[in-house]
């Protein structure tokens, strides 16, 4: 088995902060972390080697210093890495993310062909959800996204069992392998780092490839050029009309909401059939 | 790109029922199609679903295109991607909407790779220049803390996803006409890679959150995963659901699908508590829609308030079982259990 798992570097959104004046945000404020749900997907790819045999392959798209998803890739199990960092991928939409990430797997899956490609829920940046559906188009692979577990994996028989989450509850499918995942958090526990795993981490250099170590890339499908999304503008959310604030002590504050709520009988009826 | 015209809703189908984001689509798709002066269309796809037609018509559409068969029976990527696909490159709509849920948002993000358009996820917000016809799809960017108006000028349809529970349905009009289109599209079910084996509902789950008529939520302001089992004991005396923001789901003090917000769940129940909850938009697109909503937090500039209908300024870990103690004593005074209505 031949897995991929695409990473992204991401701030970490609960700690990033907005600039009030020019409603940017400060990206420096944030520490840069690998998308959790990514982390999950490294973790479930690590799972699948260790009963089916095989190998591990993270790729991520970014800046240079986006090495370090790909180290701590490494430290939760996986076996190399590959990086394309190129000013031409810069300002990519999902549409343009898509489509770089595919030319690499393309290329990723000449050396040793891809049974299998897993992908975070979506990054927490971005929280579209939308590049590995995108990906598996573009490879023309079958996407299955929502994955809560990963129940069976024939490699021999070339097919794979999942369990997909549903709005009212979960659906069990089949796929074809080679196919594509995109996983929820639920799916595992990220488990402590083995220290062989860590110290291979703290070494390793992944590959690293600009655009022209790409093939067949068709350069005005990448980057801003590529993206047929923009922002329009930023603006802070619209302030929603607040209301009544209960005033006096916590006793007297109680018997007011009290008082509100049992008036409200339209929303709240007490079962009054003793009375 | 000029003869792209028309706004279309996926109309999503489950168990033989319409979705209810479909319906409040076509409640949004109404008023963007009144505004560019062009038809609303309906687009559904499955296996015996002819007889839901009418009800798209009901909603607010002027025609439904409806392809009915058997490789449709249950959602697949494959499948459903495939029917849409043909569709709007036979009729070229201008603007395609979809439901943020998880079929949706898969559906959405496979069709316009293979159209090659932009595709704007999770939207809240809807508007649409008329002159330039443009949609402007808002959603909140950043964790939520701000909200993003994106953009596709030049390419078509444009497309978003939207949230469910944040746009609103029309009363259904019976009376209302409109055309039924049906589209006989050659699906073979040897072409399909993937194979539902099973679906397995949870009725309970659902009602938990997304229906709940009350719920409780709490924040991190509770301190603790001990001081959190006051939202859970209030929540048990009134009968309510039990959810939290993001925070407390990453503290372990709560499930995951009890998150509310914008990656959550959004919730439209009769009455929302928001205790110990500062009120980040993130969490608030979530709850919004509530219709009452109180807020209990020691810190009087909380955002949380500028949405809530009542708001106590104080500490939830003295207020909360001053409050559970009141409606103990109505409930034994009454004699009987809450109830909704």
């Amino acid at each position: 088995m031949h897995i991929v798992v695409c990473v992204k570097q991401v701030p970490d959104t609960k700690i990033i902060k907005i600039n009030p004046k020019t409603n940017t945000l400060d990206r420096r404020s944030a520490p840069a972390i690998l998308n959790p749900y990514d982390a999950h997907a490294v973790q479930e790819a690590v799972k699948i080697r260790d009963k089916t045999g095989g190998t591990i392959s993270v790729l991520s798209m970014g800046p240079p210093q986006a090495v370090a998803v790909i180290k701590k890739s490494v430290e939760i199990g996986a076996d190399q890495g590959y990086l394309i960092s190129d000013r031409a991928f810069a300002g990519a939409d999902t549409l343009a993310t898509s489509y770089a990430l595919s030319k690499a797997l393309e290329k990723i899956s000449k050396n040793n062909p891809i049974d299998l490609v897993i992908c975070g829920k979506h990054a927490i940046d971005g929280d579209t959800g939308q590049v590995g559906p995108g990906i598996a188009r573009r490879l023309d692979i079958p996407p299955i996204t929502n994955v809560i577990e990963v129940s069976e994996v024939n490699k021999d028989e070339k097919y794979v069992h999942i369990k997909r989450k549903q709005i009212d509850g979960y659906e069990v499918l089949q796929s074809q392998l080679p196919c594509l995942l995109t996983v929820e958090k639920e799916i595992n526990d990220i488990e402590y780092a083995p220290m062989p795993n860590m110290i291979k981490a703290a070494r390793y250099e992944p590959v690293i490839w600009s655009v022209n170590d790409l093939e067949d890339v068709d350069k005005t499908q990448l980057g801003l050029k590529g993206s047929p999304t923009i922002v329009g503008k930023m603006f802070s959310p619209p302030k929603l009309e607040g209301g009544k604030r209960l005033e006096g002590n916590p006793d007297s504050q109680v018997e007011q909401l009290m008082g509100v709520l049992l008036e409200r009988k339209d929303l709240l009826k007490l079962n009054t059939a003793n009375s | 790109m000029q003869e792209n015209q028309g706004v279309w809703v996926f109309i999503e189908v489950n168990d033989g029922k319409i979705e209810g984001v479909s319906l409040e689509l076509l409640g949004a798709g109404r008023k963007l199609a009144d505004k560019l002066e062009v038809p609303l269309a309906g687009v559904m796809l499955g296996e015996g679903v002819m007889p839901l037609a009418n009800e798209v018509i009901y909603a607010g559409a002027d025609q439904v295109y409806v392809v009915d068969h058997p490789v449709l029976k249950d959602y697949r990527t494959e499948s459903f991607m495939k029917g849409v696909c043909i569709l709007a490159e036979k009729y070229k709509p201008e603007i395609f909407l979809y439901g943020a849920t998880p079929n949706g948002k898969d559906l959405a993000s496979a069709v316009a790779t293979d159209l090659s358009t932009g595709l704007t996820a999770d939207t809240t917000m809807l508007d649409v220049d008329v002159e330039k016809r443009l949609l402007e799809a808002s959603r909140p960017a950043f964790g939520g803390n701000i909200m993003a108006t994106i953009l596709c000028k030049k390419h078509r349809p444009q497309m978003a996803t939207v949230r469910p529970k944040v746009m609103k349905a029309l009363e259904a009009d019976t009376g209302r006409k409109g055309v039924i289109i049906e589209e006989e599209l050659e699906l073979r079910e040897e072409d399909m890679r993937t194979k539902v084996l099973k679906i397995v509902k949870d009725v309970t789950k659902k009602a938990s959150l997304a229906e709940a008529h009350v719920i409780v939520a709490g924040g991190k302001g509770m301190g603790d995963i001990q001081g959190f089992q006051l939202i859970h004991e209030l929540a048990e005396v009134i009968g309510a659901s039990v959810g939290g923001t993001r925070d407390v789901v990453e503290a372990g003090w709560l499930k995951h699908e009890q998150q509310v917000g914008q990656t959550g769940e959004t919730v439209t129940p009769k009455i929302y508590f928001a205790i110990g909850i500062s009120g980040a938009i993130q969490h608030v697109e979530g709850m919004k829609n509530s219709e009452l909503i109180i807020a209990i937090n020691k810190d009087p500039n909380a955002p949380i308030f500028d949405v809530a209908t009542y708001g106590i300024v104080g500490d939830a870990l003295e207020i909360i079982p001053k409050l559970i103690k009141q409606f103990k004593e109505l409930s034994k005074e009454k004699g009987g259990e809450m109830s909704y209505v």
